[in-house]
């Protein structure tokens, strides 16, 4: 959760995972960045699924084998191994949703930086860096341990190697992984929502008048939150809130703090669009 | 616009306005957005088809006002997310596999080649000169050789086998498991190549270094056979399937090199900027190198046990070269595979 109040006491902006995304119409659509959990979570449960099949395939091949065509099954488990291992980022990512199945499932979507369509060889270039981000040095662990031979130096720095790459994402404002700043693509949300009801419509006719005090109280920034707050609906902060108002405003309590909000939102957005029109956007309570 | 003016009135507030006037043509557009989403573009009729674009024009549009006029922020984050899955619908689909696969042989894999031709050159280069001194190395002193390969590798070819035991490790051929053996070969290659392309982010050092020792490796094989006087057969040996395996390590060294060069030495542009030119076009390249391998798996795995004449194998590996260099080289019209 974001605190709306924050901005105007603390001297930095919160940084936004919001980014500039030019459409060819010229429309900023504002996208926003996957969150470093999403795509560790994403990135886990792809490398689940690809354990499953391969797990998967070769007890049905192993199975299959008893008779005598063990050359063929080899064959099909050897070059199996290298698409599933290869293939599985790269073919789901240059399909049309842009995601693996990791991905799809927590809502992200691979996208390039400069708005053109993702082209095949930006999702090699991503994928194929994953090789020494992550499956180098912890093959090359697991080889080594497997034989006997992984001293806590090469561990360490086996696991230290993964931590940078791993890392890395977290270290640029873009969240990019090395694969994303050599192919140019970053990773965004892909969310659905629905058009949530208009406040104002279900707001009761105007009984309430406001004054000129009450009305000047609040910028953008506070009207925005009191329409969370509104569609939120929960008693307690409704009631807080409206209260708040009415002390600022000097109005008394009249019991009903719903339809004093849902009221007191129509004012005020009726206040600050006819300000837009001249040209006067308020942002915050702060601004004149 | 008159619907706006006339529900002035009305509505107090833009926005509900604005809803009321434009809500219908949102709904037909997310309602199509979804079942492309669902299925694919073809779950559409036609009179949808030409209504899509139709329809994400209009709610950009609307996006663009809400922004500037109204101040509900529920409606201007439905309407962003709404006309961001429309445009990667509209924009981001991929032509299908088969047409991509196409422009990928006719154009893109070439010039992506083509595109390398500084780094291949000095891979070959420091592929010779690693062969060149291991090869001196190894005729000085035959113990360097067991310091150049691991045991597995040599496999029983090393400076102390005699000349006739030598000659039938070229010439023997083990046809139970010839199509395995191809299978392993090319996985294996393959996933070096991958790796050599990739190592190249470290400004191409590793990268140099795995071409060295590539090289390295193979002189000291020319050593070995050299002087029982199995030099030609072993070139015979090896050009079946390595004029097309080498040429293929030769790229994917290449492709790595050129991401290597790009970070250390960007030019004109930003660093960022010359790491994804370079990232895209070299990875390009690398695919198709696992392509070369998957053919140089082939003619290594079942050829080259089935081929055992000199002659055949150096002319099989003389032919797959010159088309490897024809098909990536000769220069082509600019635009008629294109279209085609």
């Amino acid at each position: 959760m974001r605190w709306p109040w924050r901005k105007a006491s603390s001297p930095r902006e919160p940084r936004s995972p919001r980014r500039r995304f030019i459409t060819p119409e010229g429309v900023d659509l504002q996208l926003e960045l996957g969150a470093g959990g999403a795509r560790a979570g994403a990135f886990t449960i792809d490398l689940m699924l690809q354990l499953a099949i391969l797990i998967g395939a070769s007890l049905a091949l192993a199975y299959l084998a008893r008779g005598d065509k063990t050359g063929l099954l080899m064959i099909i488990w050897l070059l199996g191994a290298f698409v599933l291992r290869n293939g599985w980022f790269t073919l789901f990512e240059m399909g049309g949703r842009g995601a693996t199945p990791g991905k799809r499932l927590l809502g992200l979507r691979v996208v390039a930086r400069d708005g053109a369509r993702l082209t095949g060889g930006a999702v090699i270039a991503r994928n194929a860096m994953r090789e020494i981000e992550v499956f180098l040095p912890l093959s090359f662990l697991g080889m080594q341990a497997s034989q006997g031979l992984a001293d806590t130096f090469l561990t360490v720095f086996a696991l230290t190697w993964s931590g940078i790459f791993l890392f890395f994402l977290l270290f640029n404002r873009d969240r990019l992984r090395i694969g994303d700043l050599v192919a140019g693509t970053w990773v965004v949300r892909t969310s659905r929502a629905k058009l949530a009801g208009d406040l104002i419509a279900t707001a009761p006719a105007e009984r309430r008048e406001f004054s000129e005090r009450a009305l000047n109280l609040y910028g953008i920034r506070e009207l925005q939150t009191l329409e969370e707050v509104l569609r939120a609906g929960r008693p307690e902060t409704l009631a807080t809130v409206a209260n708040i108002i009415r002390a600022k405003a000097d109005m008394p309590d009249d019991g009903d703090d719903r339809a004093f909000l849902s009221e007191y939102y129509v004012a005020l957005c009726a206040r600050l669009e006819r300000g837009m029109m001249v040209g006067r956007r308020r942002e915050n309570k702060h601004a004149a | 616009m008159s619907a706006l003016v006339d529900a002035a009135g009305a509505a107090p507030v833009n926005a509900s306005r604005f809803r009321a006037a434009h809500g219908a043509e949102w709904e037909q557009l997310e309602r199509l957005v979804t079942s492309i989403e669902r299925r694919s573009v073809r779950a559409l009729s036609d009179e949808d088809l030409i209504a899509l674009p139709l329809l994400y024009r209009a709610t950009l549009s609307s996006l663009s006002v809400a922004r500037e006029t109204s101040l509900d922020r529920a409606l201007i984050t439905y309407l962003e997310q709404l006309s961001t899955r429309a445009y990667f619908q509209i924009y981001g689909v991929q032509s299908s596999l088969g047409s991509q696969l196409g422009r990928f042989f006719a154009r893109g894999w070439p010039d992506a080649v083509r595109a390398l031709w500084r780094e291949t050159l000095v891979v070959v280069l420091f592929t010779i000169a690693g062969a060149f001194v291991a090869y001196l190395l190894v005729r000085s002193d035959p113990s360097w050789f067991y310091a150049l390969l691991p045991e597995g590798l040599a496999n029983g070819r090393d400076p102390a086998a005699s000349a006739d035991s030598l000659r039938e490790s070229l010439y023997a051929s083990d046809q139970n498991m010839l199509a395995t053996f191809a299978a392993y070969l090319f996985q294996n290659n393959a996933q070096v190549a991958i790796f050599s392309f990739a190592l190249g982010f470290a400004l191409g050092i590793p990268t140099i270094l795995l071409i060295l020792y590539n090289g390295l490796m193979l002189g000291a094989f020319f050593a070995v056979f050299v002087p029982k006087g199995l030099g030609p057969n072993f070139t015979c040996w090896l050009a079946i399937h390595g004029t097309t395996e080498l040429f293929a390590i030769f790229i994917a060294g290449a492709a790595g090199l050129r991401i290597g060069g790009a970070i250390a030495f960007p030019g004109r542009i930003a660093r960022v900027d010359a790491a994804v030119a370079a990232g895209r076009s070299a990875a390009t390249a690398m695919a198709g190198t696992v392509v070369m391998l998957a053919v140089a798996g082939l003619l290594e795995g079942i050829g080259r046990q089935t081929v055992t004449n000199d002659g055949l194998r150096l002319l099989i590996g003389l032919a797959m070269l010159s088309g490897w260099l024809a098909y990536f080289y000769l220069p082509r019209k600019r635009h008629a595979l294109a279209l085609a």
